[in-house]
């Protein structure tokens, strides 16, 4: 008997016990569509954290005050801002932006809320690739220069506020002081940066002089955080070391000091962020895994079941001619046709339980072609595997055994 | 057609050696209608396995159509049943969940007919005994009488030398058992040689000859 006949038969054989047959392939379905849904929902997280961070700029870097080490003083100042944009004390940095930031009560008409609001250097927004705006402009040097009273606001806080009302040019109150709006920026949706959706921004000179009045230990007026763009994303590393010893001489700190503040860049946190997407693709791999090799010991236990139940079956095919090749090709195919077909339909139920998962959790899952093909492969992997020993049972029963089998 | 001479069959059962067989002589013409008797114990089911070629005798020669079948392993043997052998069995043995035709093409299959040929042949064995009209039934779809003439359709059907038949009207009632011996008779006279094993007389008188076993030896010829 030939290939062909052996596929034919094994094939009769799976349809004529479809119920025993769905059965055995759930194993293998379930194990392959968990593969394949939780690696692409592994991945998809991973490659929207990787470009959350990266849609921040690589060669972005942020300084703060450090409390513990600054005796509850703020640390940072314009004058600090300005130090670190000569190039002669940070040739590596190539701008700097600063903010300061607190909750206040903002009004339009009716319509008031808590939020946060930030007064920034006429750069900052350009650092913080926040430039994007769906009505009027950001702020400009001379807002700063003039300590205007103008604010640009975040989208939602806008539609929250205004409603139907065209915004621009309107006054909103900012802690009673009126303020117009310029610029109402694009939604944004938030990330791993933090939403700005919410946020008022307005001049930095403005915000020091009516809303954030503290000082550093020195008596000048603080910032809160600020921003210093690197050059290129491979000077960063050095940027940070020039950032840390102008600012540690600007604060006068001896050799024996803890720095007053923290320095934090987006290289550290795309490391990190890799490390742990890294372990969380390994770890849903891993489960995937363990679901797959047991769809496999489920499929050889209904194939031994089967051989059992099918003893006096076996014992006719032998006793009319059919030789022990034929008895092992048919069992082996048999339990290869069904871990393959399991394997097809869980890649398609995988994609799809991808798909909706991906809705579900707003995440992009991406489908790698590499993973379908392990699965597939381990599916095949699988029925042969598991498929060898049941089948080779089959075809050493002897015939009268086989027949006397009640 | 089947020459058996002095053939033992002994098994080890624990520590126990059994002497089925103790020296079988047996010759069966071709076209002949052999019925096998002996009360149980008497080695019947081993002889039959032996004629049948599903076991090998420990001593003895066996000449089946022409080939010395005494010695022969596991493929050879199965080879030699597949073209020479058609059984049929007291529980009929059919597939479950398998159409009549599939049933009958299955030693054709085996044998690697191609697959119009064999449905053809299964076909036009099913017409002749009497299920012309049945060839898509499941053995679940068909009664007991039925069921015993596919399998004899399916014996039929790879054109074997010998039709071996072991109480193939044990599991019937005695109207449909008469049914399938007068079938047997009819195939005899178109000249099928049949070995039939059986415990009963009644059943053994359709034959032309009767065999007698008693102990592993052949006591009356």
């Amino acid at each position: 008997m030939n290939l062909t006949e052996s596929f034919l038969t094994a094939l009769d054989s799976i349809n004529a016990n479809k119920l025993r047959s769905v059965l055995t392939m759930l194993g293998v379905i379930i194990g392959v569509a968990a593969v394949i849904a939780l690696l692409a929902i592994g991945n998809g997280f991973s490659a929207s954290i990787t470009e959350d961070i990266t849609s921040l700029g690589t060669n972005l870097i942020s300084i703060s005050t450090d409390r513990d080490n600054s005796n509850g003083y703020e640390a940072l100042s314009l004058d600090d801002v300005a130090a670190l944009a000569n190039p002669l004390n940070a040739p590596a940095v190539a701008e700097v932006a600063a903010s300061v930031q607190g909750n206040r009560l903002v009004t339009f008409g009716g319509q008031s809320t808590q939020t946060s609001v930030a007064g920034v250097t006429a750069n900052y927004l350009t650092i913080n690739n926040l430039d994007s705006f769906q009505l009027g402009d950001g702020l400009t040097q001379t807002d700063l220069d003039t300590k205007a009273r103008v604010a640009v606001l975040g989208a939602v806080i806008a539609s929250d506020l205004f409603g139907d009302t065209f915004p621009i040019g309107q006054s909103v109150k900012i802690n009673g002081v009126s303020y117009e709006v310029i610029g109402v920026m694009v939604e944004s949706g938030g990330g791993i940066g933090g939403n700005t959706d919410d946020n008022v921004y307005i001049p930095l000179t403005t915000a020091q002089a009516r809303l954030y009045t503290d000082r550093t230990r020195t008596g000048q007026k603080a910032v809160s955080s600020i921003s210093a763009q690197a050059a290129s994303s491979e000077s960063v590393e050095e940027a940070v070391t020039q950032i840390t010893e102008t600012l540690r001489r600007q604060h006068n700190l001896g050799v024996g000091d803890e720095d007053d503040f923290f320095i934090f860049d987006q290289s550290t946190l795309l490391e990190t962020a890799g490390t742990v997407t890294a372990a969380l693709t390994a770890f849903l791999g891993a489960i995937a895994g363990i679901s797959l090799v047991v769809g496999g010991i489920g499929i050889m236990n209904i194939m031994l079941v089967s051989v059992t139940e099918r003893t006096r079956e076996i014992g006719v095919r032998k006793a009319i001619g059919a030789l022990k090749r034929d008895i092992l090709a048919q069992f082996l195919l048999e339990s290869l046709v069904l871990s393959l077909l399991g394997g097809v339909i869980g890649i398609v139920l995988g994609w799809a339980v991808a798909v909706v998962a991906g809705n579900l959790l707003e995440v992009n899952t991406v489908i790698d072609p590499a993973t379908v093909a392990l699965s597939a492969g381990f599916a095949a992997a699988v029925g042969l595997i598991f498929g060898i020993y049941p089948a080779w049972r089959a075809a050493s029963l002897r015939p009268i055994e086989a027949l006397r089998y009640e | 057609m089947i020459t058996m001479k002095n053939i033992t069959k002994s098994y080890e059962m624990g520590t126990q050696v059994v002497h089925a067989l103790k020296g079988v002589d047996l010759h069966i013409d071709k076209g002949e209608f052999v019925a096998i008797m002996g009360p149980s114990g008497s080695g019947k089911s081993t002889l039959m396995n032996v004629i049948g070629c599903l076991d090998v005798p420990t001593s003895g020669s066996y000449m089946l159509n022409g080939t010395d079948v005494s010695t022969l392993h596991d493929d050879d043997q199965a080879r030699i049943r597949n073209k020479e052998i058609g059984f049929v069995f007291q529980q009929f043995n059919l597939l479950p969940r398998t159409s009549a035709l599939k049933q009958v093409a299955l030693p054709l299959m085996y044998a690697g007919v191609s697959r119009s040929e064999r449905n053809q042949r299964a076909r036009q064995a099913l017409e002749k005994v009497g299920l012309g009209d049945r060839v898509d039934h499941r053995p679940d779809e068909l009664s007991g009488g039925q069921q015993q003439r596919v399998a004899i359709a399916r014996a039929l059907a790879g054109e074997p030398a010998i039709i071996l038949a072991d109480e193939p009207t044990g599991a019937l009632d005695t109207q449909t058992g008469n049914e399938i011996l007068t079938l047997f008779q009819e195939f005899n006279r178109q000249g099928i040689t049949i070995v039939m094993i059986t415990h009963d007389p009644e059943v053994a008188e359709k034959a032309q000859r009767t065999i007698w076993l008693r102990d592993g030896l052949v006591v009356e010829n």
